[in-house]
């Protein structure tokens, strides 16, 4: 192999990778605060994407609609649980959030859907439509299981997947979609040319990077997000809102991940079931990471990046299996590193 | 022979419905996917719900056992009938090799590992040349015998179902047993199990290894069944459906696997034939609705169908009580080259920078009581965990009748005869008392896996269940034998661990606060069947906080404060010793 083709390797599995290290990210920031293992996280990157990418050709995506839909659906929960003591603060607050957000959101995309609209509005719109999904998405389906055992959240997850990624069949189609390039620069360096596109790519990706490290470490809110994963009903006693923390996580993975979407989206078709195996590469990262540290979680997925491209260029029809095997070894030897501790179940 | 009734209907009915006149064929093509679905299912209640191990690779499993077949009947000729112990074997190897893998992580990295290992298997499937890669295998060979070929969907039928019901039967044969007990011990952590000889790694995977056998079967079948294996049906998704069904069902209950089945094949069926209908012609409907109702199944019922439906049953099915009259032959006592029965020297436990038993040594001589006793965080459970093997010492020496003991497992702790009971209970709240009770004699039962399946295990296991009978008698419990453990009150399951302790035919009896949560009366009877069985020939030694208990039972006290041993004595002499009042009540007293 010649030096050429191993630094263009090195470099598409370093945008890949950076791709999977904010996803690994996102997992780790939701299992943290919430010990959900998101699954749908996948869906969040085809729904930003396919949701940017239908923006762009001045169609109205069906998640849009979703969103409203959902909104209903969390508006009747937030009205079912509070039915004992309905404040009219706490109503007011629900509408805002659930009907009149999402709806407006509608609202808004309706009117500014055109086929020239400018590519930062259509960002906006596909990240905000993917927030609100995210955030009503726990309030829905997590929050009334909040307090039970990871294994419960992860069935949970594992039917949010489902349902989410069927819904994308609906919304989108089978066929796949490619979305218009956020800039058209291009930086030359040697034999190898870094796009305007995988620059940004990198820096988004250590912009993360460091803004959570900061965020959960130096600010009242991160530790209160911490507090809650360890223990909930303490965090509760101290007068942190538990449903609150869940909700920012939630909200943090969704944008996170509808970023990795638009990202990605002018550079590969994404099809709506695209984001299931680039989610899941993205756990293997946040696996490795043990799902505690940001990171080592980034580096690990570096590393599935780059072992991607090295097999898809030497055995491109086993890539798939060899980044999912990778993960064996990381098991065995986080089996072997850590004690066995007890854990109360159920 | 009455529990075994329902069975028998059930057979009998399944064996009817394709004989009835007028039955669609559609219908039998219907319950042939429920049966396959449910052989997967069955093996996952095992590994699920009763094991608490999640796996959502079985369909992977399958696909061995549809490609081994394949494979050997297309390429090779070999008769389907041949290749059903090879597909067996296959997936039981593959199991082997992944479960020495996985099992032994814990938590949320076990479901999670078996995502992995069950896309890249589906990938490897579809890759593979001599699998024929996307295509699959096709023209494989129906079962015959003889020469009637089971070609058409009412035939094979029987097939399945004879492999339903014997795979029924046989998991609850196993569940129902010595090895049963220790499965099901393992969901609530495996800290107890192993203090009462489990090995708890090799259970694991046992059962593991166990539903991907019955996965193997219903891929073996299927791929007969089919004509043909290609990897779709081997894949993630798959993998998610079958543990789906084993929820929907109910995760704990071998025929919530079967009822998870038909309720989700026939659902299955119902969404895509009538979905298009109401929202136009788009495919994958059905899994928008699958995934909802999950997650509502979940939030609503989480215990599943099955036993929802057992509750309304008119009638509850009745236990069978133990003969008490069989004797169990004692344990083979360790030979031991001291007199001191229970010996430790210079014990010593740091956990980072915290020493929480610093240098404490103490004797335990045979037929004495002993008390452990200090203020909290004193180090009186980590010396407990010293002893049993839970914890390793950093240094010292601790042995038993000269049998030194350091750092051995709990395995091989319990082995020398020192049995205990846990300051936070450890029993399974699902299983009843006699059950809870008759882990404790796990040792002194040899029936294996196998042998309980097929039900040669009765002599040996009537000795174990006549054994816990006659220690819940001996601590007072037997009109609670056959409640769940979960059901009694805190000081009861304290006694309810003191019978499981007491079945291991211990030499030494240690009892981490006995006392905590019983009543006066209670308390006094505790402390009458603690001398008695000092005056059997055992010995005790006891953590306790009720002062009054333990000045009055003890025969001698080894008071502990912030891990160092500060004295040693009779009862009379500690209550007077001017270090144990400061450690209690502080300088000033």
């Amino acid at each position: 192999m010649n030096t050429t083709i191993m630094l263009f390797l090195l470099q598409d599995g370093i945008t890949n990778g950076a791709i999977y290290a904010l996803l690994g990210l996102a997992l780790v920031l939701v299992f943290a605060v919430t010990r959900v293992i998101l699954i749908p996280q996948g869906e969040f990157v085809t729904y930003g994407a396919l949701s940017y990418a239908m923006l762009a050709t001045g169609q109205v995506p069906g998640t849009a609609r979703l969103a409203v839909a959902m909104g209903l659906v969390a508006f009747a929960l937030d009205l079912f649980f509070a039915r004992k003591a309905l404040h009219a603060r706490l109503v007011i607050r629900s509408v805002a959030l659930n009907i009149v957000f999402p709806t407006a959101l509608l609202g808004l995309v309706y009117a500014l859907v055109s086929p020239h609209t400018p590519i930062a509005v259509n960002i906006a719109l596909a990240l905000l439509i993917v927030a609100a999904i995210g955030l009503f998405l726990y309030r829905i389906a997590f929050q009334p299981i909040a307090h039970t055992s990871v294994l419960v959240l992860l069935i949970a997850s594992v039917g949010c997947h489902l349902a989410l990624q069927g819904l994308g069949l609906v919304f989108f189609g089978a066929e796949g979609l490619r979305g218009p390039a956020l800039s058209n620069a291009a930086v030359t360096a040697g034999p190898l040319r870094f796009t305007g596109q995988s620059l940004a790519v990198y820096g988004l990706t250590v912009g993360f990077i460091v803004a959570l490290w900061l965020f959960f470490g130096y600010t009242k809110t991160g530790k209160a997000l911490r507090a809650t994963a360890v223990n909930r009903l303490g965090a509760r006693l101290v007068g942190i809102r538990t449903t609150l923390s869940g909700q920012i996580a939630f909200l943090l993975a969704s944008v996170i991940g509808a970023i990795s979407g638009i990202l990605i989206v002018p550079i590969t078709t994404l099809y709506y079931d695209t984001g299931f195996l680039i989610g899941l590469k993205g756990f293997i990262a946040a696996i490795i990471g043990g799902l505690v540290s940001y990171p080592l979680t980034a580096v690990a997925a570096i590393v599935v990046g780059i072992v991607e491209a090295f097999s898809s260029f030497y055995a491109s029809n086993f890539k798939e299996v060899i980044v999912f095997t990778l993960i064996l070894p990381v098991l065995v030897l986080r089996s072997l590193a850590a004690p066995q501790v007890e854990e109360e179940k159920d | 022979m009455t529990q075994r009734l329902p069975l028998i209907i059930f057979a009998l009915v399944m064996a009817v419905i394709p004989l009835l006149p007028g039955i669609p064929p559609f219908w039998i093509v219907l319950l042939d996917n429920i049966g396959l679905a449910a052989l997967v299912a069955m093996g996952l209640v095992l590994l699920t719900g009763v094991g608490g191990l999640t796996s959502f690779g079985q369909a992977a499993f399958c696909g061995f056992g549809a490609y081994t077949t394949a494979v050997l009947t297309t390429a090779y000729g070999v008769s389907p009938w041949l290749t059903l112990p090879a597909s067996l074997l296959v997936s039981g190897i593959a199991a082997v090799l992944l479960g020495l893998v996985t099992v032994r992580l814990s938590g949320h990295y076990l479901p999670l590992g078996t995502i992995a290992w069950g896309i890249g298997l589906f990938y490897l499937f579809s890759k593979l040349e001599f699998l024929g890669r996307n295509d699959g295998i096709s023209g494989i060979p129906p079962l015959s015998i003889g020469a009637f070929k089971m070609l058409s969907p009412d035939t094979i039928y029987y097939a399945i179902w004879v492999a339903v019901l014997l795979a029924a039967l046989l998991t609850m044969n196993l569940l129902d047993s010595r090895t049963g007990r220790a499965i099901r011990a393992l969901r609530r952590g495996h800290v107890a199990a192993e203090a009462f000889g489990v090995q708890t790694p090799r259970a694991k995977l046992l059962v593991f290894i166990y539903a991907a056998v019955l996965a193997g079967l219903s891929g073996w079948l299927y791929a007969h069944f089919q004509r043909a294996a290609n990897p779709t049906p081997f894949g993630a998704q798959a993998g998610i459906e079958y543990l789906f069904i084993a929820v929907v069902g109910g995760a704990g209950y071998v025929w919530g696997g079967v009822l998870g089945a038909a309720i989700v094949v026939i659902l299955k069926e119902v969404l895509q034939s009538y979905l298009p209908y109401i929202f136009g012609g788009q495919s994958q409907l059905e899994t928008i609705v699958f995934g909802i109702m999950l997650v509502l199944l979940l939030q609503l019922a989480p215990q599943g169908v099955w036993p929802w439906l057992m509750s309304k049953l008119p009638f509850k099915p009745t236990r069978k009580t133990p003969d008490t009259s069989v004797k169990l032959e004692h344990r083979e006592r360790a030979p031991g080259s001291s007199p001191v029965l229970l010996h430790i020297e210079k014990a010593r436990k740091q956990f980072g920078g915290v020493l929480a038993v610093n240098d404490v040594s103490f004797d335990v001589n045979a037929r004495e009581i002993v008390a452990l006793i200090g203020p909290n965080g004193a180090g009186k459970s980590t010396t407990f965990n010293l002893i049993t093997g839970v914890l390793a010492a950093t240094s010292g020496k601790i042995a038993v009748l000269g049998n030194e003991v350091a750092n051995a497992p709990p395995q091989e702790v319990v082995k020398l005869g020192v049995s205990r009971t846990f300051q936070h209970v450890k029993l399974v709240p699902d299983m009843t008392v006699l059950e809870n009770v008759a882990i404790g004699a796990h040792l002194r039962g040899n029936s294996g896996a196998i042998s309980s399946m097929l039900r040669l295990d009765r002599a040996d296991e009537a000795k174990l269940l006549a054994e816990a009978a006659r220690q819940i008698e001996r601590v007072g419990l037997s009109e609670q034998i056959d409640q769940l453990a979960g059901s009694l009150s805190l000081g009861q399951q304290r006694i309810v661990e003191i019978a499981r302790a007491l079945c291991v035919d211990p030499m030494l009896l240690l009892l981490d606060e006995p006392a905590a949560g019983l009543r006066h009366m209670e308390k006094q009877r505790l402390a009458a069947l603690l001398r008695q069985l000092r005056d059997g020939g055992m010995s005790v030694l006891l953590v306790e906080h009720d002062m009054g208990f333990v000045m009055d039972l003890a025969d001698r006290i080894v008071v502990l404060d912030f891990g160092t041993k500060i004295a040693e004595g009779t009862p009379a002499a500690i209550k007077r010793n001017p270090d144990v009042i400061k450690a209690y009540l502080g300088a000033a007293a």
